[in-house]
């Protein structure tokens, strides 16, 4: 099955739900063939957003364009999407084969077409010789496979993932997040992925679309982002960043680019309390108190921290580069 | 059990256990007894002891108690009981169905259905039975208007098995049949009607594939219930039944004009048809699992 990947566009999306505006007009393009995670924490609109491109929730306002065709008003099964459910929404009363085929059965094509088309799918899955469970009998990563070949059985353009590794534990959730970016990458059409893990987003996409609000804060890649985050709200959701007040202007700090030394030299310094120390593993996290400051965290390797050890109550400089500073849009 | 505690009883277990075995006595034992003395030897009596086993009061029961056509009444319980059942089956599931959709005025809806159950069986009884005299009287006067005099004749009255009592049983059985269906539909995840959705399936298709099977226990169950709560009600059919009577009427009107073992028998044959619709309905369950295990076997 070689599908054509197709561009995906929203142009001013709005959702209402009666006086409360989950989606605020927002502009999205995600190119075809690239992974794209909507990032940010509950009630920030990323769900409503997926679903509306889905199909499954009519917008209020504004466009959904797939491959330049409008499909804002079309329904679920004609948009070219196609979506894998949290939890995967595997009918439980049909075998995985059965599961799989259950489209092509809507469609009204014949038992042995049908079964045949998805019992290829089951294999490029590695899911052949489970076709006669029933979905209860499998593994979760086992089910997610299902999931899969079930929605591509449909030849999508777009996948639509709402927080497919959520119901993993996190072992698993690690080695089929891996999975889905092999399957992404095969497969070379648009994976449109829902997530609250800014860990999944960054390991994932091409393209990180972080929301907040009903709103969309920034897009960009992984690193741009970590290095380059838009506003206080992306650092401090993406973690690992320092946020410091400095005069009028707030300046987003990685912690790992911050180094701790017992007396005050160069320009970028301030002095703290510490407040406590946690081992890592391969960084110790340093959590100090400065003065005017939110929480600062440093994040020193293993064997700098251990060069010079310290220990809460200790008064400790931080400091840093300029190079290190980014400026925040205020 | 607890487990790995200790192997000591706690302090409750003895009582506990005297008020379960008394609760099995006073639900069983009753059946048990009639049951027994269904079988009581030709010479035997209402009462212990038993003089003799035989099927001598089967027979009896065969023959006819008295003027009373037990078969007659047989037959129309099993036929209200399937027509109610039918209906239970079907209202039910659809009011399930609507009820899971912002429906307006559906609180009052509901609250008028489950009324029905607080309300005493007798009043509800007296009520039917009065609506349809009113209307009997509507339909006599209409007809002697249009001089129909032959109609009129022939006209007993609108009260009738599947028309007043028909409505007086849906008026007990289907507000179970509707609390089960909420309960079933809390639990229904809608995730997976999106999904059949998603997968282009029409809405009826969507609830013939999918929403059918995963409630269908429960609506066998629904089943099962409404033809039980029909088959042995007695107040709500007493004021509404009209001219013939329900297997439990002519079974209440027996227990005071036979004074034979006979009566025993008959109540013997009534559980056994209430455990058979049990069973069969147990059975076509279990024939389902196994019909679709086979289909994974092959």
């Amino acid at each position: 099955m070689q599908q054509k990947s197709a561009d995906l566009e929203l142009v001013k999306l709005t959702k209402r739900y009666g006086d409360v505006t989950a989606v605020h007009a927002i502009d999205l393009r995600v190119a075809a063939g690239s992974y794209c995670c909507l990032l940010g924490p509950s009630g920030c609109g990323k769900t409503s957003t997926l679903r509306m491109i889905a199909g499954h929730e009519l917008a209020s306002d504004g466009d959904v364009l797939l491959g330049g065709r409008n499909i804002t008003l079309l329904p679920a099964a004609e948009r070219g999407t196609a979506m894998m459910f949290q939890s995967y929404a595997l009918f439980p009363h049909l075998s995985v084969l059965d599961n799989v085929a259950f489209s092509l059965k809507m469609r009204g094509i014949g038992k042995a077409e049908r079964h045949k088309r998805a019992h290829d799918l089951l294999e490029r899955v590695a899911m052949t010789p489970y076709a006669q469970r029933k979905p209860s009998e499998l593994s979760g990563g086992q089910q997610q496979r299902v999931a899969l070949a079930r929605a591509l059985i449909t030849e999508p353009s777009v996948l639509l993932l709402d927080e497919p590794l959520s119901a993993l534990d996190p072992f698993l959730r690690i080695r089929m997040r891996a999975e889905l970016k092999r399957w992404q990458h095969d497969l070379g059409f648009t994976f449109i992925h829902v997530t609250h893990s800014q860990e999944e987003a960054m390991a994932l996409s091409d393209q990180v679309v972080v929301m907040n609000q009903g709103l969309i804060e920034q897009v960009a890649s992984p690193h741009d982002l970590f290095n380059a985050p838009a506003s206080e709200f992306v650092a401090k959701f993406l973690g690992g960043h320092n946020v410091i007040r400095l005069g009028d202007a707030k300046i987003a700090l990685r912690a790992d680019k911050v180094r701790l030394s017992r007396d005050a030299s160069g320009d970028n310094t301030m002095a703290g309390d510490v407040l406590g120390v946690e081992y890592q593993g391969t960084y110790v996290l340093v959590t100090m108190n400065l003065p005017q400051q939110d929480d600062f965290s440093v994040m020193l390797p293993e064997a700098d921290f251990f060069r010079a050890p310290c220990s809460p109550g200790e008064r400790m400089f931080a400091q840093w580069n300029s190079s290190d500073v980014h400026r925040l849009a205020s | 059990m607890q487990a790995g505690m200790s192997d000591r009883r706690a302090p409750g277990f003895w009582p506990l256990a005297i008020v379960f075995a008394l609760f099995v006595v006073f639900m069983y034992g009753p059946m048990f007894t009639i049951f027994v003395l269904s079988f009581q030897g030709p010479e035997g009596g209402l009462t212990f002891p038993m003089r003799g086993v035989s099927l001598h009061w089967f027979h009896k029961l065969a023959e006819g108690l008295g003027t009373v056509d037990i078969g007659a009444a047989f037959r129309r319980s099993l036929m209200l009981g399937a027509v109610v059942m039918a209906f239970t089956v079907v209202l039910s599931v659809l009011a399930g169905l609507a009820f899971r959709k912002r429906l307006k005025g559906g609180d009052a809806l509901f609250y008028i259905a489950v009324a029905s159950l607080i309300m005493p069986s007798i009043i509800v009884s007296l009520g039917i039975g009065l609506q349809f005299r009113l209307l009997d009287t509507g339909i006599k006067s209409a007809l002697t208007a249009m001089g129909a005099e032959g109609t009129l004749e022939n006209y007993g009255t609108a009260l009738g098995l599947l028309t007043s009592a028909l409505g007086a049983h849906l008026t007990w059985t289907l507000p179970f049949g509707l609390l089960i269906m909420f309960a079933v539909f809390n639990r229904f995840n809608p995730a997976y009607e999106e999904a059949a959705r998603d997968l282009g399936a029409t809405p009826w298709q969507s609830f013939r594939h999918v929403v059918l099977p995963l409630i269908g226990p429960s609506v066998i169950g629904i089943g099962m219930f409404g033809f039980t709560l029909s088959w042995d009600e007695i107040a709500r059919t007493s004021q509404a039944i009209g001219d013939v009577n329900t297997l439990p009427l002519e079974l209440q009107g027996l227990t005071s004009t036979v004074t034979t073992p006979s009566i025993y028998a008959l109540g013997t044959v009534t559980t056994i048809v209430s455990f058979a619709v049990m069973g069969v309905a147990l059975g076509s369950a279990a024939l389902l699992g196994r019909r679709a295990s086979k289909r994974r076997g092959g």
